[in-house]
């Protein structure tokens, strides 16, 4: 965690060295503009991954037949196609059907049902992993399966869905960059757009990269704590 | 054995009528036959593999029955009627019936993420609707009676196996059984700590009007605390009686010969 802090600072230091030249002050509030387009991006869509992927997992697990084959149809699709298609066909071939969206909604929602395609499986193997012995216990209490997932089963699962999660929610936020394809200003949008026009070319794709590497640093230092913090809720980690 | 209320006392509270239960090709349960008298303190003692723990996870309706039927306070709890014919119990039956039985676990299987007082209270409050006030108050007197008054706040992996396994005694009383089943509650335990998870069994026999059943390997708990002594071998039961019958003086050879082998590991 410290090591991870004190990298962090050490690159940013070194952008800032190589970055911090005349000119730096023009572009650098376009950029800004741009990671908070991104940032958003990141949330929302990090929000849509974890409702499917509960939803799709749920309905996976326990649901009757119809629902089943529509979460396995839903994960299947989109873990096996690309993610810019994806993104292309919500902002491109739904209009053919009527169905006209905000850019920043497609981004949004097809990044967050991409990632939580992923997601799907991970809240699986997270609640496989909770041992048997668990949903004994909610039977000889006479709990229904609802009380038993949402009280019981569900909250140890989420100490163990931590880590997948962060990893995912990382990807997705690199994957933010492919919203740049469907006219949407984001952080790489911006940065081709000044490197277009002024040819600072070293700057300022180094600049993006630590933009977008300190966006990524801030996830991983939050699921960490979130982690820890889980971790003592459920009486395995320090009391 | 106490008596209970006349009306009630010509039924047993559980009867198995020719269970039998399969894993592939492997037969668990044989036809067996048992009935449980009100109030009877039952213990189940054979070696491994001979189906006494499967008599308790089919009571409890952990596991599905292949023939046969089991009955509870004179009600079937694996079937039930329909147009005059026993059929497979459904759900809302089996959560109708299932209120009637509590059940001990030998890994206790406490809710890691809640305190004592929260194991304690939470089917109370979610399955049977008691308001928070009336399920802690039901919760701290069982948690006293098991001797952890001072531990209500404490998270299972804050206290030792004997002390986790007595607040899974209050947590399973707190839904007011009328069946307690004991699956090896003491197997898991350091032997210092096997006293104390007894102690608390003996006395709610003294002190509850409970049906209980437990499979045990302490034989010299189950000569004082049981009223009768079932001995599993192969699916069936292979003889049964008064414990110190039983124990003291076995009919068959096989009976013997497993109490002779538990004799000499201890």
């Amino acid at each position: 965690m410290r090591a991870l802090v004190v990298c962090g600072i050490v690159c940013f230091a070194a952008g800032l060295a190589v970055a911090g030249l005349p000119g730096l002050r023009d572009f650098l509030p376009q950029l800004l503009a741009g990671a908070v387009v991104t940032i958003e991006i990141t949330i929302g869509g990090c929000a849509v991954a974890v409702a499917a992927a509960l939803v799709a997992a749920m309905a996976k697990m326990y649901g009757p037949a119809p629902l089943r084959w529509l979460a396995v149809a839903y994960i299947e699709l989109f873990r096996g196609t690309s993610a810019l298609v994806q993104l292309f066909w919500l902002f491109y071939v739904l209009p053919h059907f009527g169905v006209l969206l905000e850019p920043m909604t497609v981004g949004i929602v097809a990044l967050g049902l991409n990632v939580g395609a992923y997601g799907a499986e991970v809240v699986r193997g997270a609640v496989n992993a909770v041992p048997r012995g668990q949903w004994e216990a909610t039977v000889a209490l006479n709990m229904t399966r609802a009380q038993a997932l949402r009280r019981v089963i569900l909250p140890q699962a989420f100490v163990a869905m931590i880590p997948p999660w962060g990893n995912l929610f990382i990807e997705l936020l690199k994957a933010t960059a492919l919203v740049s394809l469907i006219t949407i200003s984001d952080l790489a949008f911006r940065a081709q757009q000044l490197n277009q026009i002024t040819f600072e070319t070293v700057k300022i794709f180094t600049i993006v990269l630590l933009i977008y590497l300190a966006i990524s640093s801030v996830i991983t230092v939050g699921m960490r704590a979130l982690e820890e913090r889980a971790a003592r809720g459920i009486g395995r980690g320090r009391a | 054995m106490t008596e209970s209320p006349a009306p009630e006392t010509s039924q047993p509270m559980v009867r198995f009528e020719r269970v039998t239960k399969r894993y592939g090709s492997l037969v668990v349960l044989d036809e067996l036959d048992l009935d449980i008298a009100r109030n009877e303190k039952v213990a189940i003692i054979g070696p491994s593999g001979s189906g006494k723990t499967t008599v308790l996870r089919m009571l409890m309706t952990l596991e599905k029955i292949d023939g046969g039927v089991i009955h509870v306070d004179g009600e079937p709890l694996t079937h039930m009627e329909r147009n005059g014919q026993l059929v497979r119990a459904n759900e809302s039956h089996l959560r109708r019936m299932r209120g009637k039985i509590g059940m001990v676990f030998q890994h206790f299987n406490l809710f890691p993420h809640m305190t004592s007082l929260g194991n304690c209270i939470e089917a109370p409050m979610r399955v049977l609707g008691l308001s928070r006030r009336e399920a802690e108050d039901r919760a701290r007197e069982l948690l006293e009676m098991v001797g952890l008054r001072d531990k209500m706040g404490h998270y299972p992996s804050q206290m030792s196996g004997g002390q986790q396994q007595r607040v899974a005694i209050a947590r399973a009383l707190a839904m007011r059984p009328k069946v307690m089943l004991f699956d090896e509650v003491t197997s898991a335990l350091d032997p210092e700590l096997v006293g104390e998870v007894l102690n608390v069994i003996r006395r709610l026999g003294e002190e509850h009007d409970l049906t209980m059943l437990m499979v045990t390997h302490q034989m010299g708990f189950a000569r004082e605390f049981a009223d009768r002594v079932c001995f599993f071998y192969e699916g069936k039961i292979a003889e049964q009686g008064a414990p110190a019958e039983l124990l003291g003086n076995p009919k068959e050879e096989r009976t013997r010969q497993f109490l002779s082998a538990v004799l000499e590991a201890s």
